[in-house]
């Protein structure tokens, strides 16, 4: 499976959660394959999905996912002390993990050569981390959002991208709804 | 400066609680160490300790989208790594940031690099047009409250320079 294959098998996990899904082909890819105004698409600024998912994780109730990639996590290294030492047990942190990146033209990542981020996220402290194959993504995700335990997986999965359009919504439009339809779910 | 103002750091703690800000990251400065512990220990904010500011800019992002006032408190030096955050994110999804600016590298800065970042900050924040205000007396912070309500109102990042006279005459 590529992450495009990922993205469309956990579509029907996500939909009822809040999604923060990174920037470039991830964001597109379920924009395309499942738009919902409970998906945050990040436009630009990479790396910085996780944060923005536990900011929000950590400010309201509902259940969170946000869909990361190992080189954008790896941009931001940071982030992980962070969830680690403040949990929100409504936040699932999802790196597909393809060892490229993707949205660049499959340049490989250290997480594809010698770095694990399954055991970085243990060493910074994170609870919960699962790495898993790509065709087992939806299954483990499903459980860690019954848990009701903050849960890191990392998502072992082929590179490669197949074609797809830019989201051609506003910025604003985006956080708007999306900011509906949290105060939706909190009320 | 008169015996019976009250701590600066206080005041400024009031004007974001005053404001209904529930969400506050942080990246430590020595001038700046009195109003984070504030903040860790005020029961009114969420304080999350990031990283690195860009990091923070992030999870102010995604406070304001579940419904919370963010801020963050950083030095002067993390303009240099927040350039894209603040262009990309912060205003591209017109999300209302206070950024509370330790100035380092102004007169009576003891540390000579600090110097060279505080020679580029003003501009950087003009060249991104983000509203900046700068404090250099202790009665500036009367001014906190009005800046802080004109941050939310327009949903921008706003920047509130403390400089080295701000904080020497509060002490
Ligand atoms: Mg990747």
């Amino acid at each position: 499976m590529i992450r495009s294959e990922v993205i469309q098998s956990i579509a029907p996990v996500i939909r009822d959660h809040l999604v923060v899904c990174n920037i470039g082909l991830p964001s597109q890819e379920l924009f395309m394959h499942d738009d919902q105004p409970s998906n945050f698409y990040m436009l630009g600024t990479m790396g910085l999905a996780s944060s923005i998912g536990l900011g929000l994780a950590l400010s309201q109730k509902a259940k969170v996912v946000a869909i990361d990639g190992d080189g954008s996590i790896l941009t931001n290294l940071g982030t992980l002390p962070t969830i680690a030492n403040n949990p929100a047990d409504n936040f699932v942190l999802l790196i597909i993990d393809n060892g490229s990146y993707g949205s660049t033209g499959d340049q490989p990542t250290y997480a594809g050569r010698k770095t694990s981020l399954a055991k970085v996220a243990e060493a910074c402290g994170c609870e919960n981390v699962f790495e898993c194959p790509a065709e087992e993504t939806a299954k483990v995700l499903e459980q860690a959002l019954g848990s009701d335990r903050m849960t890191i997986i990392v998502s072992k999965c082929k590179s490669g991208n197949v074609p797809v359009d830019v989201i051609e919504l506003d910025p604003v439009v985006i956080a708007h709804r999306f900011r509906e339809e949290v105060a939706r779910r909190n009320s | 400066m008169t015996k019976t103002s009250p701590d600066v750091s206080v005041r400024i703690v009031e004007s974001l609680a005053a404001n209904h800000v529930e969400f506050i990251t942080t990246v430590p400065c020595k001038q700046l160490a009195g109003v984070i512990d504030l903040v860790d220990k005020d029961d009114r904010f969420r304080h999350v300790p990031s990283n690195k500011e860009d990091e923070g800019m992030g999870l102010c992002a995604g406070a304001w989208l579940g419904g919370k006032r963010p801020a963050i408190i950083m030095q002067n030096t993390a303009i240099g790594v927040t350039i894209n955050a603040l262009a990309t994110l912060i205003q591209y999804y017109h999300i209302p940031l206070p950024m509370l600016i330790s100035y380092r590298g102004e007169v009576g800065e003891k540390v000579a690099c600090q110097v060279e970042m505080a020679l580029h900050t003003k501009a950087l924040l003009q060249e991104l047009a983000i509203p900046t205000y700068h404090f250099h007396q202790q009665q500036d912070t009367d001014e906190l409250n009005g800046i802080l309500n004109h941050c939310f109102m327009a949903k921008k990042p706003v920047a509130v320079l403390m400089d080295a006279g701000f904080w020497s005459a509060a002490r």
